[in-house]
Formats: C-alpha cells, structure tokens, sequence
C-alpha cells in the first residue's frame, strides 16, 4: 500500500460559507505573486530557496514559499522554550477566547499573505487553495467550516479531551479533579508537525496545542501551505503570541529534524512512515484509514435503505479522506450492492472548481493520479475482482478536464478479502465491495480507523466492541465521515501532551 | 601590473552583536550584511590580456617540459608517440582545447603512479595523493611541491584578523591519503601556526550512506566532531579548516567565537546561496571570517572572490591560474564553452611541471561567471554535484 488519506475531520456542521460574497474582500496586488515566508518563531524568513506553488490546471504560479534548511530548524528547535514561555503568560481561558477569535477571522476576516503587502481575503483563500489543491470550492469550504468549527468550540474539544479537567490545573500544574489531586506536566515543549497536502482539515488536529500552551511547529504540504499559514495568522491577529507558531517549508532533511527535535509530532504519510515511526511514543502517525461499513445478517435484507449512507461515506469530500469508506462488507448480495452503488457513483464527472455541486477532486500531482490508475487496473488482471463502475463510467478512469486530471469513482467488487484489491485505499472515491461471514467478519477486516456496523444484533455488536482493530465505531447507518470532537477517533491531544504526576504540598 | 588589495567575506567582530541578534526581522540580515574592510593582500592583478599571455606561455612551457625527453614522464612521452608531439603545435590554451581530448581518469586509476614522474624529478621520492570520497580504486596523483605553492599563494589572501599569524589550527576533515592535509598544515606552518587533526574518512561516509545507514553515518559524525569539539574546548585555537557539514555540526556543540576561532576555510560540499548566508549569518554569526574554497588532489585550490551584496551569496570561485584553468563546459558538446551566467559542466586543465592534465571532466557543474578584481579569468560559480538537479547524489558531510 502506497497511498494514503491522511486527514481526519468532523461532518455535519453547518455550511457557513454558502455566500462568502457577501465579505468584505480587499484586493491584493494583482501585478506581484505573493510570497510565504518561513515563520521563525513567527519572525518572517526570506529565504535564497523559494518553490512556486501551481495552479494545478494552468502551471500558473500562485505563489512562491521559502524553503529553509535543516540547520535552521535545528538552530531554532533548540531554543524553542522561548515559544512554549511566550504561551505560558496565558491562561489557558484567555488561549480559548483567542482560539475562538482566530476561528472567526479564519473564516470571515482578511489576514496577511506574506511579507509583501498581501492579504487574503476568506474568498482569495478558497479560490487559491481549489487552484493548487484541487479541490472543488465547495470542499474548501467545507473544510474551513470544520476548522472554523474546531476553533470556536475549543472549551467543548478541551472538555471531551481531558474528561472535564478544570483547566486552571494547565496553568497551576496542580489542583484536584473529583475531590482528588492531579497534577499535569506537558511532555514536550513543542508539537512538530508534518502536513499533508490532501485536505485542509487535517489541521484541526493541531489547533487545541495553542491552547494547551505548546507551541507548534509545522512544515506545510507542498501543495497546500495556505491553510496552517492563513490559521497562523488568525491566531496572531486574534492575540496569540506569534512566537508559539513555526511555519518551516523544508526538504526531508528538515522534516525529519522536525520530527526528531520536537518530543511530540503529528506525521501525516504512508504505510511505509507508519512503519518508520511504529513504537515511537513522540510520533503519531496518521496514515491510511482502511475505513469500513459493515451490514449484519439482520439488515442485509434492507441493504437499499443503506445506500445514501454508503455512497456518502465512499465519496464526500471527493473520496480523500482516511475516514472515507474504501470497504464495504456484506454477507451476502455483494454483486447487487456493488452494482447499486456503481450505478450512483459511476457517472459522476469532475465539474468546474466552483460547482457547488462538484464531488470531485482533481490532483496537483499528476503523477499521484497515474500511478492509482495504473495500480487498480494491474491489481484487476488478478482473477476474483471486477470494476462495477467501469459500464456505467461511460468512459477511462482517469480523465482530464479544464486542464486537470481527475480520478473518477471506482466500485470494485472482490471476490473473497484475499484479493489485492479488497482492502486498499487511494485518493479517490474508491471502495470494494465482498461477502464475508458475518461470524468471520472481525477475524478478518484487519485495522480500521473508522467502522459503520448497521446492525441491531447484540451478539454483533458486543464483538464489535471487544474488536481492537476498530478506532471508531458507528453503530447504524451513520456516514464514516461523522467524527465528535469531543470523543477524537485516533489519539488524544491532551494524553499525547500531557503527562499526569502524582503530587503532594505540605 | 599594479599590486592591489582582496578582501574576504567576513563579518567583523568589532561591530558587536551580530545582526540578527538585534534584527527583529531575519530578513533584515540580508540586505544589511556587514562585510570586514579588504584586508591588505599581496594578489597583484592583471588584464585579461595579460592574463591571457600569462596562460598562453605557461602551456607552451608546461607542454615542453612534459614532452621533452630531457624532462617529461613517462605518460606523456609515450602518448607523443602513438599521438603526436604537441611541441610547437600547441602554443595557446585554444590549441588544448582544439588538439587534447578529455584526460581520462583512468589512466590516475590503472597505471602505476611512476608513469607520471618527469624526468627531471627522477630519484626524488614523492607524495602520493588520493581523490576525495570515491570506493574502489582512487585517482592518484603524485606531487613534490604544488600544493605548497598553491597554499602559500592562498595564504595571502587570509586576512591576519581571522587567522592571525602564529595562533594554531584545527582540520576536521579528510585526511588519510589526501593532499588536502598536508596541505593544510602547510598552510598553517606557512604562516607560523601549528595545526591540530581530526579526520574523518568520507570513502566510509559515502558507503553507509548508500547502504542506507544513516545510524552509523551519523555516529561516525558525532564521534569526528565530538573529538574536535574536545580540543577546541581544551586548546587555544583560532582558525579552522573543515566542510560545511561538519562546521554546523560543531556550531551546535559549541560556541565557535566563544572558544576562539576567527577564521573559517571550508571546501568540499556544495554550498547553495541559501546555505552560505545560513553559514555566514547563523552558524558564524556574523563574527568569524569565512573563506569558501573549491578545489581537489587534481587541481589545487580555486579561492573565492569576497561576497557582495549583490552576489545574493553566490561564490564564485577562481582557479589558481595559471597553474590549473577552469571552463565550464556544454555537457554535450564539450567543445563549447557555456556563456556567462549559464550552467555547465567544470573541467579543469592542470599545467604544472609536476603534473599536466588537459581537459579532464570534473564530476561538478556550475555557473560561468565573468572575471572579478583581483582575477582576470573565467570564475565558476554555485559549484554542486553534476546532474544534480536530476539525481540524488551521495554527499554525506564531506
């Protein structure tokens, strides 16, 4: 397994960017292409090194990022206390209400673009990152309603986190929980993070560090630094100290720094990471979902019912996410089911950017794209699957449109869980469908980030509570890609941060 | 020919805190870099005509002196025969161009080192020097005195500030077979100083990079720098030779100024722009002299020009004519020499009595760049790895 959807996020908010016209949006030089400086502990870093970020469809330069070396990472990491201080004059209450500020001007306000007088308006946001992302905007602004979300409801997140900690034993270092005495120590004086380019969402990871006082230190995606850059600066305009805030684009080298100087980082990659960082107690990978829905012998019968919730958990937010189904196993009528939900996602088509209907996503990297397509079809030549969509595509899997390349949803169905292709996941909306026992069926899904088990039978879903290969669990026709913030699916910020200590003061 | 002045990038410690300690913004640093005042040099300079002339008579005296049976080796009398004899047909660095094809290193691998002694030096015993960070069989090259006049001439273009006459040195590099440490010490002997030894062997470097194991070549690293953080600390020393590598490296262990050095001479790795300006203003600090070198066992030492603003940190390097000449070459057509400002391949012709070498295809590319006071030739500028920007290529810290 090569690819990965490392992105984790909530659905089911509100849509709160339906007219973003209706913003105030300030224009930002049209002549000159914005330039995104490293952040030093938020001090601007020009650097000799710039990559250009590209509209995916165009080539056009949308703007130029500098890259730092690892040495300066190293040189900075070093006295990264002086972050974690700046943040310690907070309260972690005061961190809250300028977490919920900045989660208005992310969403509503016009920030700085860069050291060269630009500024970015919420619309600019969205229109720039659909160009070098490829996401339609409607998903960016999905997406931004979620990180919106995650930051103006922080106190609720830090709630569910810490099981209802009064948040002053953060500033204290001590105080009692229950009638009994705790006391926290943070396990690291900043979190590294290394970014994803696939989905602006993954970010909400990151944003309850502000307030418990650790300073972060990201390097961007390469196609995507927009969003940790804009959210930066919403924090800073919202009263944050800039200090708390590394925004170092860097080549391997440097990420690994990242990575080996912070005590605490977020990686966001493949199988291949994941192994690399297996055992680490300082690195939390988030890599492939291999996310599921199950139907239980007691609903099988009804399996039509089921089919909105299917579609959606395979194809929301264009198939990208690690919480997006890539399995769906039944008992029995796989065929059928795999037909129905060809039948729904097969012809759909990669639309303009600013559809707000689009469900695709196209690719920045056309390679990413070509090596997918290439791979379903090698894995096809397998005797045992068949791609049920491919008679109602009405034409190839990867196609090209307005200049980008888009992978269009593919169904497979597999004969038996063995077969190269029946517990894989891609870029895309992409899921197999196969029959299984239901008496065999925990033995064999393997890891799950996220499973959808419709089914009534205690039997079943007492098993499926004693699984340990399952993160979440939905039980009914819930959408894969419904995540509480208060109940994280995969770690807990607070527990990767903090450290209880038992203590006594006489 | 008028005797004139160089001077060097550095940064002067008299100024006081180091820009970016005051700087609230790092991109300040950039456009208001201190530079030291060019220290007084005994680098003479001449026109490019004169300097054209001065090439043109040592080729024809280098190509006597090698393929006269009075004086030449083995090697070049012998490939005069089944050749031709260059004695009076090649009279100008054109007619190398024109007449030699590229030396082939080969011939520094397969033959015996004693193919390569002129007559003249017969019954003198010599050096033998190896190349750099290569497995398998070296390139070799004999020597008797080149690289003491390369370095005596490169000593002149110290300034005493940064490497003050008497007060002892560090390598932490490559030793073993290489001409680079005699070299080194010579140099620190040349101006009065003694000069302390850390090596670090690049061949093994190399080979656990390859294989992958960055573990080990990080340890081997460590145990080079913590051995010479260890004499730093404990000795008084001012001056520096090593690679850019491992000169971070040590600046993380220890406060380079604080413990006395002046003066930084580094060669070896490419050194983007971005990465110079990260030596010069982060890991020196704007307080030690830096003077980036170009240069191997083949040809000696290409010095740098000093840094301007308006070099953006790009060094351009100048090939210690006319003992050795420097052409940046259209890879596929070796023939051409790129225009200024363009990226091609380096070759390099050495023109000594201990050594001729025409035309041999370094394993470098870089940018031509035109002649700058003091130097009245070609410089090569961003040297890096050829095919760089196509493949990775092994480095390591060397």
């Amino acid at each position: 397994m090569l690819l990965k959807k490392p992105e984790c996020e909530c659905l089911n908010l509100p849509d709160r960017l339906a007219t973003p016209e209706t913003f105030y949006f300030p224009q930002s030089n049209p002549m000159s292409i914005p330039h995104l400086p490293a952040l030093r502990k938020g001090r601007p870093y020009e650097s000799l090194d710039k990559a250009q970020v590209k509209d995916h469809k165009s080539g056009e330069v949308c703007a130029e990022i500098s890259q730092v070396n690892a040495g300066i990472v190293r040189k900075d990491l070093a006295k990264i206390g002086e972050a974690r201080a700046a943040l310690k004059k907070f309260t972690v209450e005061q961190l809250i209400e300028i977490t919920a500020k900045a989660g208005e001007l992310f969403l509503n306000g016009t920030l700085p673009l860069g050291d060269k007088g630009h500024t970015q308006s919420p619309q600019e946001y969205i229109a720039t990152l659909s160009r070098t992302s490829g996401l339609p905007h409607v998903m960016v602004k999905r997406n931004m309603a979620k990180l919106h979300f995650a930051l103006t409801n922080m106190k609720m997140i830090l709630n569910g986190l810490t099981r209802g900690l009064d948040m002053s034993v953060i500033d204290r270092g001590f105080g009692t929980q229950s009638g009994c005495p705790v006391s926290y120590f943070p396990t690291t004086k900043s979190l590294g993070l290394v970014m994803p380019s696939n989905s602006p969402a993954v970010n909400s990871l990151w944003l309850p560090a502000i307030a418990l006082k650790i300073p972060v230190v990201i390097k961007p995606g390469r196609e995507e630094p927009w969003t940790p850059y804009r959210l930066i600066q919403a924090f800073i305009a919202a009263g944050a100290p800039p200090e708390a805030f590394g925004f170092y684009p860097t080549d391997h080298e440097g990420s690994g720094e990242v990575v080996k100087l912070s005590g605490r980082n977020l990686v966001f990659g493949d199988v291949a990471m994941a192994k690399m960082y297996e055992g680490n107690p300082s690195v939390q990978v988030h890599g492939p979902g291999w996310s599921k829905i199950i139907i239980g012998e007691d609903k099988i019968e009804n399996w039509k019912d089921y089919l909105d919730v299917m579609v959606a958990s395979i194809s929301d937010n264009g198939g990208r996410s690690c919480i997006n189904a890539s399995a769906v196993i039944v008992p029995k009528y796989g065929k059928e089911i795999a037909t129905a939900l060809a039948e729904r996602l097969g012809p759909v088509m990669p639309t303009t950017s600013d559809d707000e209907n689009a469900r695709l996503a196209g690719f920045a990297n056309v390679k990413m794209a070509d090596y997918i397509d290439g791979a379903i079809d090698n894995d096809l030549k397998t005797p045992g699957a068949e791609d049920v969509t491919a008679q109602f595509r009405n034409g190839p899997r990867k196609t090209e449109f307005q200049g980008g390349t888009f992978l269009r949803p593919t169904i497979i169905w597999c004969s038996d869980n063995k077969h190269p292709l029946a517990n894989r996941e891609f870029l895309c909306p992409y899921a197999s469908v196969l029959e299984v026992p239901q008496g065999e069926v925990l033995s064999r899904i393997g890891y799950s980030l996220i499973v959808t088990a419709i089914t009534q039978d205690e039997a079943f879903i007492n098993d499926l509570l004693e699984c340990g290969d399952i993160d979440r669990l939905n039980i009914g026709p819930i959408s894969t890609m419904k995540i509480s913030w208060d109940q994280p699916h995969e770690g807990n910020m607070f527990e990767f941060l903090y450290k209880r200590r038992s203590i006594d003061c006489a | 020919m008028t005797g004139l002045t160089e001077s060097k990038s550095c940064v002067r410690a008299e100024n006081g805190p180091a820009d970016w300690q005051k700087g609230p913004d790092f991109r300040f640093r950039f456009v208001r870099p201190l530079y030291s005042p060019p220290p007084i040099q005994k680098t003479t300079t001449m026109t490019p005509e004169e300097a054209k002339a001065q090439l043109d008579n040592q080729v024809r005296e280098i190509i006597n002196w090698h393929f006269s049976p009075e004086t030449g080796c083995p090697f070049w009398l012998d490939w005069a025969k089944k050749n031709f004899d260059p004695r009076g047909v090649v009279n100008s660095y054109e007619d190398i161009i024109a007449k030699f094809d590229h030396f082939q290193d080969e011939y520094l691998r397969d033959l015996q080192p004693e193919v390569w002694v002129p007559k003249a030096f017969e019954g003198k015993p010599f050096n033998i020097f190896e190349t750099g960070g290569t497995t398998g069989m070296p390139k070799q090259r004999i020597g008797w005195n080149d690289f003491r006049v390369d370095y005596e001439e490169f000593s002149h273009k110290l300034a005493d500030e940064h490497f003050p006459k008497g007060k002892s040195w560090i390598m932490v590099g490559p030793t073993g077979p290489r001409r680079l440490r005699l070299a080194v010490e010579h140099l620190a002997n040349y101006r009065g100083s003694s000069c302390y030894f850390v090596d670090l062997d690049p061949r093994f470097v190399k080979k656990v990079i390859s294989n992958k194991q960055f573990d080990v070549a990080r340890q081997y690293m460590d145990h080079a720098v913590d051995q010479a953080v260890l004499l730093l600390k404990n000795r008084r020393i001012s001056a520096i030779f090593t690679t850019p590598k491992l000169l971070e490296a040590l600046a993380e262990k220890v406060d380079l100024y604080g413990v006395g050095i002046r003066g930084c001479f580094v060669g070896g790795t490419t050194m983007t722009p971005q990465y110079v300006r990260f030596i010069v203003e982060e890991v020196l600090e704007g307080k030690i002299g830096f003077y980036p070198t170009y240069g191997n066992t083949l040809m000696g030492l290409a010095a740098s020009v000093p840094l301007t603003p308006e070099d953006n940190f790009s060094i351009t390097y100048y090939a210690p004519q006319p003992r050795a000449v420097l052409r940046i070459v259209n890879p596929n057509a070796t023939n051409e020499t790129v225009d200024y400002d363009a990226w091609g391949r380096v070759e390099l012709t050495t023109l000594t009595k201990e050594f001729f070498m025409p035309r041999f295809l370094e394993r470098d590319e870089a940018m031509r760049r035109k002649p700058r006071a003091p130097y009245a030739w070609d410089g090569v500028a961003d040297v890096r790895p050829f095919g760089a920007m196509e493949k990775t290529i092994v480095e390591g810290v060397y």
